[in-house]
């Protein structure tokens, strides 16, 4: 049990957000830097505090959790796994299983760094991976970029009424930097809303019965349900983009940043509007759907520099140029390996974009 | 004998945890006749609305069509997990799958292993017909030594692919199950080469019901259904009875291999 005031690492503040909003079960395999999420909510299994987290199980494997979530997610349950890189890519068959299905599961990704084992630092290099559907069959995954320790405590909240609303899995994409992270924090009052869950496989009742099936064997079913998946997504750009700014009102260079590269970025652009650069910050809270309507708006507005500033070699900058539609410069500043920039390092390449 | 014979008999026709719909499961397949005896064992226990099932990649993909409860997809091989994650949600409702050897003892083996280590109140139905079947006859894991497939055109050579697994034993290796079985289901030719004897589908018929009760009792339950699969075999329906009986029953003999609460005493 914990205080409503704390001082947590990201990953823990993470678990008791979501056992404040009503956990029923959490399934997991351990990978750093993600550990702490599942050795907190392990601590606090079985305690009163929490009477509707019903279900803790370290799984075998990936593989194994994401289908033990797609079990409980199911039933109607609110049902969290997390995991680092590796183990997103073995979760992502079930993903995809789960978004046909129409399964509202939180999926946790706390980037590390590099492909294949890489190191345990941060890195922002799942973006394609979480914001294209990183399973097979083509699908769409809402994607959640908390920026701050508080953020990470109160995203699994956003993430479970987005996931039911929509019926489908959400991925909260942090990063070890986040992850491991210490931070004050304030909790809201704990709040475990229900919700509709009348779709749930629970056992028939008379003639009326429910079966979640990702077959579809004749290809006019395939292609009706297909098409009622993509109309589901194009609702979810239309009304769950979300963003924050900072000082964009008469800005002539936005830096574009989340989670981590976020914070940093705010400092660079206090560094810079004070040497009287006019510069600007837009953060994507949501990575799908991405704020392109947002950044349309700033580029109308006269915005004619973008620096996109994210930890890979590149990933989110094609968003950002799809949205900018030619109308604006692009360019992309990162750091890989684990590596971050400074502040400063970040506002010269914004000076170097403007030379 | 006569008996048993009549009881089977009264189950013919339609039920109302069947939906009545054909299956597409082919002529000779005792998949078919495992779909009715687990809607008959539903019925029987008047538990249709308080169960859940969970559909398993490969022939069984479509269960769900032809048995009438509740039904949940598992991708391959990961059926023991979803319904894991389902019976610790809905811990008084009823759950089971059916799998086949390439879903349970090939890409799943190890969802199958842990949920039969924990112990999980859940029922597993195996088929083993020897092959892949839903995917055109492919080397299976329990494919016998020397079995053509179309991945093994020269016959199943163990040197290069190992031994055929033992799925009821390998389960029963572990002290979590509790029940263990393993039904020859296909009809036995007999001395006369006209009658065939069906004792496996009433064998079958109670190791379904068994298998329900202990699940009923907080225990995992595995039953395996050695079975035929004439089309990917490439025989007739009653080469691959004979066949069954020659080959698979030696290799997969029928015995009880756990039964922590006396089940089968009754």
């Amino acid at each position: 049990m914990i205080d409503s005031r704390e001082f947590l690492k990201g990953n823990e503040a993470l678990a008791y957000g979501a056992l404040r909003t009503g956990l029923n079960a959490y399934f997991g395999y351990p990978i750093t830097p993600s550990s702490e999420i599942p050795e907190t909510l392990a601590a606090e299994y079985g305690r009163s505090a929490y009477p509707e987290f019903k279900a803790f199980l370290q799984a075998a494997s990936e593989i194994e959790a994401i289908n033990l979530a797609i079990g409980a997610a199911a039933a109607g349950a609110k049902v969290m796994t997390a995991t680092s890189g590796p183990g997103f890519s073995l979760k992502q068959e079930g993903i995809s299983y789960a978004a046909a299905m129409e399964l509202p599961i939180l999926i946790v990704d706390v980037n590390r760094a590099g492909p294949g084992l890489g190191n345990l630092g941060p890195e922002q290099t799942d973006y394609f991976q979480a914001t294209r559907g990183g399973g097979h069959g083509g699908y769409r995954t809402i994607v959640l970029a908390p920026g701050s320790v508080p953020e990470m405590a109160l995203f699994p909240s956003l993430g479970f009424e987005l996931g039911f609303r929509y019926r489908t899995p959400v991925v909260i994409l942090a990063d070890a930097f986040l992850g491991q992270l210490k931070e004050d924090l304030v909790f809201p009052p704990v709040a475990a809303p229900a919700f509709d869950t009348a779709w749930a496989t629970t056992g028939a009742r008379g003639d009326e019965r429910h079966v979640l099936s990702s077959i579809h064997l004749e290809f006019v079913d395939q292609s009706r349900h297909s098409e009622h998946l993509r109309e589901k997504y194009a609702e979810i750009e239309r009304a769950e983009p979300r963003s924050s700014e900072v000082a964009t009102d008469d800005a002539e260079v936005v830096i574009v940043a989340y989670g981590i590269c976020a914070r940093l970025a705010r400092k660079a652009v206090r560094e810079l509007r004070g040497r009287s650069v006019r510069a600007g910050l837009l953060r994507p809270v949501t990575l799908w759907p991405f704020p392109s309507q947002r950044l349309r708006e700033l580029v109308g507005r006269g915005v004619r520099n973008l620096l996109v500033f994210e930890l890979n070699s590149g990933q989110m900058v094609d968003d950002v140029r799809l949205a900018a539609g030619g109308r604006a410069r692009v360019e992309s500043f990162g750091r890989l390996g684990g590596l971050l920039p400074t502040a400063t390092e970040v506002a010269s390449a914004v000076e170097a974009m403007l030379r | 004998m006569s008996a048993a014979e009549i009881r089977y008999e009264t189950t013919l026709g339609a039920l109302p945890t069947l939906t009545g719909k054909p299956t597409h499961y082919c002529a000779g397949c005792e998949h078919g006749t495992l779909t009715r005896l687990i809607a008959a064992a539903l019925d029987d226990l008047g538990v249709r609305e308080r169960t859940v099932m969970v559909s398993s990649v490969g022939c069984s993909v479509l269960a769900h069509e032809y048995i009438n409860v509740d039904a949940v997809q598992a991708p391959h091989g990961r059926a023991p997990a979803v319904l894991t994650g389902l019976k610790r949600m809905l811990p008084d409702r009823l759950v089971f799958s059916v799998q086949g050897d390439g879903d349970a003892v090939s890409i799943g083996l190890l969802e199958l292993l842990y949920a039969a280590n924990r112990g999980e109140p859940i029922t597993i139905f195996l088929v083993n017909n020897a092959i892949y079947g839903m995917t055109g006859g492919q080397m299976a894991p329990t494919t016998p030594a020397g079995m053509v497939t179309t991945t093994t055109p020269h016959g199943r050579d163990i040197a290069q692919t190992g031994r055929p697994i033992d799925a009821a034993r390998l389960v029963a290796s572990l002290e979590g199950p509790a029940y263990v079985k393993r039904v020859f289901l296909p009809v036995r030719p007999t001395a006369s080469p006209d009658l065939y004897n069906a004792r496996g589908a009433l064998e079958g018929e109670r190791a379904v019901r068994n298998a329900f009760e202990v699940q009923q009792r907080g225990g995992f339950a595995f039953v395996e259904f050695v079975s035929t699969c004439n089309i990917n075999w490439k025989m007739s329906i009653l080469e691959s009875k004979r066949y069954a009986a020659e080959v698979l029953a030696p290799l997969y003999p029928e015995g009880l291999y756990r039964d922590r609460f006396g089940v089968e005493a009754r």
